[in-house]
């Protein structure tokens, strides 16, 4: 009896229950113990094998760790230079207006360098995808202080800790972009927990179907970590990201034209100049 | 074959762009190139193509990057300080090896300078228009119709090698208006394997990529590249050269100050002095080869340009001390007057000897003093 339990047994086909996403190469990822860059990476190639787009999807990539992601996305991959990624993106999806465009971006390289291609991208609605990681800190030069990090925190370059008499504030950027009318979507994320992950995952997807509905310009923050630079064990900084980082940067939607009722951010724009006459000219 | 029209060298440039098969353009507004871009912004829809006023110089130039990476015919235009800012888009473009077309309308310099015409970007354009190791072929029109002519060819040109290609003309070329027969349009793009446009499923993924962290594969890279260099400077050099058979002073220049060493060279010529005229229409590579042709009758070389003194470097890198190479000309916006020129070559030829030299060269039948 029991030797045929372990025949029918061994006859069951093997359930598959975890694998790497298509959309990622066979590589380990090389970011740090503790860094938010694996987790994401992998959601959007999950999202883009359910979405099955991956062969329609041109990545691009920064400059900051996330440099080297042409090493783990298997879609075609564009790389940028410091805080350009929404320009090029802007271009490619302008040549290629059936393919999905994401650029993946860390705090430095979207707020600092890059922000006023961020800003403008945004406002022209580009129908482009930014996944923006916020860790507030530089990590591939060595942590110096970024444009999110927080007050008193300390970096390479604030070594007393931000003073924001001589460095200025923290930039919320989900809530500046969320004011522009050309975004269609701006959710803030984290992937801290399983949950938190799944949330995240789900709002990438929804960016990216946006994108491909022609809706507007989309951005998903996550709030991240960065244990290197922080000098934190990898639990440690999680829970010191969900200590600080998240009272400064509070998860939530900042804008979803879709949810407010608008088929895309031309008509939610429109609603809001009915009494322009040079603005609100036209049909559309 | 087309009909003459009347155009303005900023539209000539942009017409052509067209014919040639651009139907992307990216620019941001500055003085003297605005009419190529007005005219773009006009066109493009009708065309079926995209003109963006990009935020910044600097967003232009990497919207080219991504267009280009996406495998389309791209062009951006500015004017000088509008080419510094790009400047780091175009080391990228090497480094990656995407085509592109960038036009420089150029205008006084340094800092805002002025907005009059200037050749003072020569060196940028032809020695460092990024960091890092890289050439850009630069291409220096002189008529309205050689603007047309260029911009027709250069984005072949960039496709051939898988390089950016400068346009360098400047205010005066670019605002003055000349008679134009504009070429037939084309669609001579050649396929681009290495585009990145989605795989679909049916090759490996494609980078577009100018990081090589290993330092070896880094300078193997460029090293590749240069070989490639190679192929344009054996290939690709073009020069006019005028009345220089027997000519003993031997001007160089290119683009607007080429339009008045010519009248300066004709007037030399009437006045019993044998002067040529060099016109270097690529200035990198540069026309080496019109150089040699002239050093056998060579007596001193003249290079005129609206600068203080650019190209008269590379001119001395080519005659290598076989005859003194000298230079006139006037910068800030200031056009050399072609009696000016003239004035230098009379006291050019005075200084090698003159009518005296001339004498004594037809009574030994060779080269006097030589």
């Amino acid at each position: 009896m029991a030797e045929k339990e372990r025949t029918a047994k061994a006859k069951v086909e093997p359930k598959i229950v975890f694998q790497r996403p298509r959309a990622l190469e066979d590589a380990p990822f090389t970011y740090c113990p503790g860094c938010a860059h694996g987790i994401v990476h992998r959601i959007i190639a999950e999202c883009l094998d359910e979405m099955d787009i991956e062969g329609k999807t041109i990545a691009v990539i920064p400059v900051g760790c996330a440099v080297i992601a042409d090493n783990f996305f298997s879609c075609d991959v564009i790389q940028a230079s410091h805080g350009r990624a929404p320009a090029v993106s802007t271009a490619v999806k302008r040549v290629l207006p059936e393919n999905l465009v994401f650029a993946y971006q860390g705090d430095g390289d979207l707020a600092s360098i890059g922000m006023a291609e961020t800003i403008h991208a945004a406002t022209r609605g580009e129908k482009i995808t930014v996944i923006f990681i916020n860790n507030a800190i530089y990590g591939m030069t060595g942590g110096q202080l970024a444009p999110t990090t927080l007050p008193n925190q300390v970096t390479q370059t604030s070594p007393y800790g931000r003073d924001v008499v001589e460095a200025g504030y923290p930039i919320r950027v989900s809530e500046m972009l969320a004011t522009l009318d050309g975004v269609a979507l701006i959710e803030r994320v984290t992937v801290d927990t399983p949950k938190h992950v799944r949330a995240a995952k789900k709002a990438i997807k929804k960016a990216f179907q946006y994108q491909m509905d022609n809706v507007g310009y989309s951005l998903i923050e996550v709030v991240s970590t960065c244990p290197t630079n922080w000098g934190m064990t990898p639990q440690d900084s999680f829970a010191w990201m969900r200590e600080n980082m998240l009272p400064y940067y509070p998860l939530g939607t900042y804008r979803d034209v879709v949810a407010e009722g608008f088929a895309d951010v031309g008509e939610a724009a429109r609603a809001k100049v009915a009494d322009c006459p040079i603005a609100y000219k036209g049909d559309k | 074959m087309s009909e003459k029209v009347l155009m303005k060298g900023n539209e000539a440039l942009a017409e052509s762009a067209l014919r040639a098969g651009c139907r992307f353009f990216f620019g941001y507004p500055i003085t003297p190139q605005t009419e190529l871009a007005a005219y773009m912004s006009k066109r493009m829809p009708k065309e079926g193509g995209t003109f963006l006023q990009a935020e910044s110089e600097i967003a232009a130039i990497n919207m080219v990057y991504g267009a280009s990476a996406a495998g389309a015919r791209v062009m951006t235009s500015s004017s000088s300080p509008g080419i510094s800012l790009k400047g780091e888009g175009i080391s990228y473009m090497a480094g990656a090896d995407l085509p592109g077309v960038i036009i420089n309308i150029q205008r006084g310099g340094p800092g805002l300078g002025g907005i009059q015409p200037s050749q003072a970007d020569y060196a940028q354009a032809t020695h460092a228009l990024g960091h890092g190791d890289l050439h850009v072929i630069v291409y220096a029109p002189s008529t309205v119709q050689e603007m047309a002519d260029c911009a027709y060819s250069a984005f072949d040109v960039a496709d051939k090698y898988r390089t950016p290609v400068m346009i360098l003309a400047d205010g005066m070329l670019g605002q003055m208006m000349e008679p134009v027969v504009l070429p037939e349009p084309k669609n001579t793009a050649p396929e681009k394997p290495w585009a990145t446009v989605g795989h679909n499923h049916a090759r490996p993924h494609n980078i577009v990529n100018s990081l090589f962290l290993s330092a070896d594969k880094l300078e193997g890279k460029i090293k590749e590249r240069f070989e490639r260099y190679e192929v344009i400077k054996r290939d690709e050099p073009r020069a006019e050269n005028f009345m220089t058979d027997d000519a003993e002073i031997v001007v160089m220049a290119f683009g607007a100050s080429a339009r008045i060493a010519r009248s300066a060279v004709v007037s030399a010529r009437e006045a019993g002095i044998k002067a040529g005229l060099i016109r270097p229409i690529t200035l990198w590579p540069f026309p080496a080869f019109a150089i040699e042709e002239t050093i056998a009758t060579a007596k001193s070389y003249l290079s005129v340009e609206m600068n203080m003194g650019q190209m008269v470097d590379d001119i001395r890198l080519v005659v290598a001390g076989r005859a003194p190479v000298e230079f006139f000309g006037h910068t800030g916006g200031v056009i050399p007057t072609p009696q000016e020129v003239l004035a230098k070559i009379e006291a050019m030829h005075e200084a090698i000897g003159g009518k005296a030299a001339e004498a004594a060269a037809a009574l030994t039948g060779g080269k006097a003093g030589a």
